[in-house]
């Protein structure tokens, strides 16, 4: 039971940093109709920018606390990805609007090559630490209740709450601001809220700054985690059964969605994976985001597909 | 003024429907042919064989399989080196454990295996529409990656996956020289290409357009879904599994799972959209456009760095390649967003006004 619980948290803590991830993915899809495969080159284009800022500031300007040169590192990269938004929706996006599907994913594919080159010959290719102090040791829970307790990662609980905060933010954000109601608007129908004075250009910069703001924290969270390096950009691989299954276009289904694959990754691994040879998390996932859309085609909480002719 | 269809009077049924309606282009392809199987050879050296031409005609063939899927039947797959992937391994059973067994039916059988796995993968497309298919095909692929590398059986019993063929014969011919192996592959590529064309241009290729255009609507009209949407996995998979199978036996000679990565899909499905959705022609344009560039960037950055006195490292050359790579992706699909072929024919509808345009 002990061994169960422990798989499970695991897993649910796994799956909140999914969902960190998928809410890039999904945050663009809303607003733009643009599947954005650029997502995991935009985490490890923030993650590098982060660690290396927070490597070269103290030797540029002599700051000695490691507290004030990583917030530095974290406003620098941050800005850097606004950046990288505002090129994005000017050289890219704006040429290719109302263009097909498929065209609009293979140009973010494009977008995807061209962070990861850029990001690395700027940055360096090698693997980078990111230290935000968090504790590394992993504790004992619950060890009146049963024998040995469960063994919970520090980091792991650090990072699910600092995901959750980001998603409350978000929410806040989209449900409270103006510009908030003004991305809905816009995810709502393109024409509808141009037709009323919305922008469209500048919201598909703030959109994906949004996503640039979330590829980074998922990025320091997972670079401080594994360290920064190029197999970063395989997380976006690992989030993407998360977003189908939540839906294209349900920030909540993100969050659920992360949790359900994150939970079914460790638990078919643990008590599956002996049986086949093992390493079966990946595929798993996709299985598993099947399964759940062939009963519901749009995902969990995705919006109801209608065909017309 | 070479090039008009001017005074070419159809007589007959089968003059109408022929492949190339206008003379001067079946000129032009037959030359082309010829200039393939015996042109080439006298010109073409060892290291372009093993390194262009060989890749190109083998990606030729698997982008024409992907596109049979995704440009006419309009069904974007994320999968396709999985397919591959299954090809190469399956005919690679058979090469193995059927002694004998001549090369061309190892392939066929190869092909068989994708056809079978395709069709499986292919089966939640009845269900699961566009975007959320494209991440449903990632499925074949990871299960792909995990069931080579982890399932010993089916490589044999080797380490790591990784698998070797070797002495190859073709009716009764050793392919030992690049030339053999690439008129191989080329004759291949020319058959099924012929087949393939006339699929696309019948009955069931006309399904797999109607399903493409608007799906509720072909049903609507009498198209049966399930059959149009699988038949087109299962005639798609079975062209990549047997690309596949080329790409491992005549290319690479000994391959690893990882030969097959999800970077290969997405090479794939670059190919089809920037040669161009739904066209043959489109296939061989993006094929070579995808195989040659890398190779053309990392010959001419360093000869640049020469040039600007810029020393690049190996490592700079890579990425200087993938943002070079990615940015050519990107301004190719807003200048030309329908592909190469697209191009191929406005410049032969111009060539039919010169040199008296409107």
């Amino acid at each position: 039971m002990a061994f169960f619980l422990e798989t499970l948290i695991g897993g649910l803590m796994a799956g909140m940093l999914y969902s960190l991830v998928a809410l890039g993915f999904v945050l663009i899809y809303k607003a733009s109709g643009v599947f954005n495969f650029a997502q995991g080159a935009m985490v490890l284009f923030a993650a590098l920018a982060m660690a290396r800022f927070a490597e070269w500031f103290p030797a540029w300007t002599g700051i000695a606390s490691p507290v004030l040169a990583n917030i530095l590192a974290f406003i620098a990269a941050g800005a850097l990805m606004f950046v990288v938004a505002w090129l994005v929706e000017r050289l890219v996006l704006r040429h290719l609007v109302n263009q097909e599907g498929a065209t609009l994913l293979m140009a973010t594919l494009g977008i995807a090559y061209f962070l990861e080159g850029i990001g690395q010959s700027l940055f360096g290719s090698d693997i980078y630490p990111i230290d935000i102090g968090m504790p590394k040791d992993p504790v004992f829970l619950f060890d009146t209740v049963f024998p040995g307790g469960i063994l919970v990662n520090q980091e792991d609980v650090i990072a699910a709450g600092i995901a959750a905060a980001l998603v409350l933010a978000l929410t806040l954000f989209f449900q409270k601001t103006t510009t908030g109601r003004a991305l809905r608007a816009v995810a709502d129908d393109h024409q509808a809220a141009q037709s009323i004075g919305i922008p469209l250009g500048r919201i598909w910069v703030i959109v994906w700054c949004v996503a640039g703001a979330v590829a980074l924290v998922a990025g320091m969270i997972w670079g401080s985690k594994l360290g920064v390096q190029f197999s970063l950009t395989t997380i976006a691989l690992r989030a993407l059964p998360v977003v189908i299954l939540g839906g294209l276009t349900s920030v909540p289904g993100a969050i659920i969605g992360g949790l359900i694959i994150g939970v079914g990754e460790k638990l078919s691994e643990v008590y599956l994976g002996p049986y086949v040879g093992g390493g079966i998390e990946i595929w798993f996932a996709y299985v598993l985001a099947l399964v759940f859309l062939l009963f519901r085609p749009q995902g969990l909480f995705g919006e109801k597909i209608i065909d017309r002719v | 003024m070479l090039y008009r269809e001017n005074g070419q009077f159809k007589t007959s049924y089968r003059s109408d429907q022929q492949i190339f309606p206008i003379a001067q282009d079946r000129i032009a392809i037959a030359l082309l042919v010829a200039f393939a199987f015996l042109g080439v050879p006298l010109l073409a050296s060892e290291y372009l064989y093993t390194s262009i031409l060989i890749p190109f005609v083998i990606m030729s063939l698997a982008a024409l399989g992907v596109n049979v899927l995704v440009g006419y039947c309009g069904q974007i797959s994320l999968g396709s080196a999985a397919f591959m992937a299954v090809g190469a391994y399956g005919a690679y059973n058979f090469f193995v454990r059927v002694p004998g067994l001549p090369l061309i039916p190892t392939l066929i059988l190869g092909g068989l295996c994708a056809m079978f796995f395709g069709i499986l993968f292919g089966l939640p497309s009845l269900r699961v529409k566009g975007l959320y298919l494209a991440v449903a095909t990632l499925a074949a692929q990871f299960f792909s990656d995990w069931m080579f590398l982890r399932v010993k059986w089916l490589t044999n019993d080797s380490p790591s996956g990784s698998v070797s063929v070797t002495q190859l014969k073709v009716l009764g011919m050793a392919l030992d020289t690049p030339l053999a192996r690439y008129l191989f592959c080329l004759s291949l590529l020319v058959v099924i290409a012929l087949l393939v064309k006339n699929l696309v241009r019948g009955a069931i290729g006309r399904e797999w357009m109607a399903i493409r255009d608007m799906d509720v609507a072909a049903a609507v009209i009498g198209i049966r879904p399930m059959y149009a949407k699988l038949s087109a996995f299962a005639v798609s998979s079975f062209i990549i599994g047997v690309a596949g199978a080329l790409w491992a036996f005549i290319h690479l000679g000994s391959w690893e799972p990882a030969a097959f990565s999800v970077e290969l899909s997405f090479r794939l499905l670059f190919m089809v959209i920037i040669g161009g959705m739904g066209s043959i022609m489109g296939s061989f344009f993006g094929a070579g456009f995808i195989v040659i560039l890398p190779i053309a960037l990392n010959r001419l950055l360093p000869a640049i760095g020469d040039l600007v006195g810029v020393e690049f490292s190996t490592t700079a050359v890579s990425h200087t390649e993938l943002i070079t790579f990615g940015g050519l992706i990107v301004w190719f699909l807003i200048v030309e967003p329908h592909g190469l072929a697209k191009l191929w024919s406005m410049g032969k509808q111009k060539l039919r006004l010169w040199p008296f345009p409107h």
